[in-house]
């Protein structure tokens, strides 16, 4: 009962701390919207043609791009969780929370909450816009369900890994810097480009860091591309990366506060 | 170890606590009576802080036996936190909402019905004199402002027992003295204090009973009266109209000393009543005139100095 009147307050503080931060909420909602469309209109027309060839000429450069897109979108979301919660454990008043008769978890569940919901409008944005300079999924409704729900994945996944960084680390900067994998390894794997387009090394290395197989999968589940194995590995490595994730902020929040 | 009597606010027994191998606490001892201000006094890294996180359930103790209002500490935290309330060193505020923004969130997270909360919350930020910069964000607060939000904080809890770490630290003369009007409120109220301070002036005048910790160990304890019985250096002066008298007096004071140019006799005494009782009635006795007397006690810098070999807000690096 009071767990979740206790979440739901910390969800409402998460929500205004949002509102007042809006420079830092507009630019975390428009940076993937940006990204996609300086993709398709300044590479796109280098990229594009490659790309197209690669998949037997049947998919164009923004029904290749979105998917990725969308899981940059989720990593830019967990960025800025990592530094919201890191900006709060220095505020002083977490050890106010502490020392509180509340709900031991609700502070975290407030912020994990909250950035899922940032999240999940980010991701609708970009969907919006997609759609608006000619993202034409094939996508039926079951395997949109499948797409929703491995974004769903994915975003408890990094916002758990967000929290954590920013538990451990405690300053905004060194959050920003803890969070900078999942917002720029999208850029070496199949997001923008195929694998085996790239030089071998970094190909190799695309092909077998875990946003390559979700990417795929999301593709395969929007675009009807294969997705062979990719499926196991994406949602393998989403589960894996939650449960890090929530073990490692459990053990920190559970820590004493340093002094 | 002996066992933390009930009925008292708070009770701790043997509190250890060590920080790699700095012991910060080294078996601290700290009884505090309902309704009364127990000070803990002491300079910069002698373990207030840490004593006051381990009291208000934030951090744990290596060892030792604690009871808060009636609750033991380690078995049942819940239980103390909801009878106790923490305003910290460093104002616990959250600077993206407003003054009554934060107070709000307070009301909801002690889970008072909405209107009875926007009453209480009303009327405290009235009492502390915040109502019109309730709507702003307490970053355009004065350091005095930011404190009383964070005290008004904790009293939207009602708590019975407040511990106040530092409450006046880095605040003007102004700021420090409506601070202490409405802790002696607090307390008129029944409220028990568990106040730290570097401040001796603070604690002589607010606590009844004063405990100075140094290096991790209470070094003396009792109220600021005792605490300046401890140590001499406490006399009676006698200033004379003239001359003769001063040479009649000082024949009857033996051990007192002489000042032929001020015409003063600095007699040695602890301050209490009785001796002075005595000293007049000796001059009576040998009637010598007295054209001025003052008593001089100690205060609590000079027991501070002889207790801990350091003065309570210099040294800093000498406490660590």
């Amino acid at each position: 009962m009071s767990a979740i009147a206790d979440s739901t307050t910390m969800l409402r503080r998460n929500f205004t701390h949002s509102v007042r931060y809006a420079a830092m909420t507009l630019s975390g909602l428009l940076l993937p919207v940006l990204m996609m469309l300086m993709f398709v209109y300044i590479f796109g027309g280098a990229i594009g043609p490659a790309i197209s060839a690669g998949t037997g000429g049947g998919v164009s450069y923004i029904d290749y791009l979105t998917p990725g897109i969308l899981v940059m979108a989720v990593g830019a979301g967990s960025a800025s969780t990592a530094v919201s919660v890191a900006v709060d454990m220095k505020e002083g008043i977490i050890a106010r929370f502490r020392t509180m008769a509340i709900s031991r978890g609700s502070v975290i569940t407030g912020q994990v909450v909250g950035s899922t919901i940032r999240t999940l409008v980010s991701l609708a944005l970009v969907i919006g816009v997609a759609l608006l300079v000619g993202f034409r999924p094939a996508a039926g409704p079951v395997a949109w369900l499948g797409a929703i729900g491995l974004l769903a994945l994915l975003i408890l996944a990094f916002t758990w890994l967000a929290v954590a960084f920013g538990l451990v680390v405690r300053s905004a900067e060194g959050a920003n810097m803890a969070s900078m994998p999942m917002q720029f390894l999208p850029l070496v794997s199949s997001a923008f480009m195929a694998p085996d387009l790239m030089s071998s090394g970094i190909g190799w290395f695309a092909a077998y860091q875990p946003f390559t197989p979700i990417i795929d999968t999301l593709r395969g589940l929007l675009l009807g591309t294969p997705i062979g194995n990719s499926g196991y590995l994406a949602v393998g490595w989403c589960l894996g990366l939650t449960l890090l994730g929530f073990l490692w902020a459990r053990s920190a929040f559970n820590r004493d506060p340093r002094r | 170890m002996t066992t933390v009597p009930s009925g008292q606010a708070i009770g701790a027994r043997g509190l250890r606590k060590s920080y790699g191998d700095k012991k910060v606490l080294d078996g601290v001892d700290i009884t505090v009576a309902e309704g009364s201000i127990f000070s803990l006094l002491g300079p910069n890294g002698a373990g207030k802080t840490t004593a006051v996180q381990i009291l208000s359930t934030l951090i744990r103790a290596d060892a030792g036996e604690i009871r808060v209002a009636g609750h033991d500490l380690a078995r049942d935290p819940q239980a103390v936190r909801r009878a106790i309330g923490v305003t910290g060193q460093f104002s616990a505020v959250d600077s993206l909402l407003s003054g009554e923004e934060n107070m709000l969130l307070m009301s909801d997270l002690n889970h008072l019905p909405r209107r009875d909360g926007r009453r209480r919350v009303a009327a405290l930020l009235e009492r502390f004199e915040l109502a019109d910069a309730a709507k702003k964000s307490p970053v355009t607060y004065s350091g005095g402002m930011r404190r009383r939000l964070d005290l008004a904080m904790t009293l939207v809890g009602d708590p019975r027992i407040i511990f106040l770490d530092e409450p006046t630290t880095g605040l003007d003369p102004r700021s420090r003295r409506t601070m202490w009007e409405i802790i002696e409120e607090l307390v008129a109220a029944g409220t028990t204090i568990f106040l730290t301070t570097q401040y001796l002036e603070e604690a002589d005048r607010l606590a009844d009973r004063i405990a100075v910790l140094d290096g991790g160990r209470i070094v003396a304890e009792g109220s600021s009266d005792e605490l300046k019985r401890l140590i001499p250096g406490g006399h009676v002066r006698l200033t004379f109209a003239e001359l003769g008298g001063l040479d009649k007096a000082f024949t009857v004071f033996p051990g007192s000393s002489r000042d032929d140019e001020t015409l003063t006799l600095t007699v040695p005494g602890d301050g209490r009543v009785e001796t002075l009782r005595h000293v007049l009635a000796a001059l009576d006795a040998a009637a010598v005139t007295v054209d001025d007397l003052t008593v001089h006690r100690p205060d609590l810098d000079d027991v501070f100095f002889a207790l801990t070999g350091h003065s309570a807000t210099t040294d800093k690096e000498d406490s660590r």
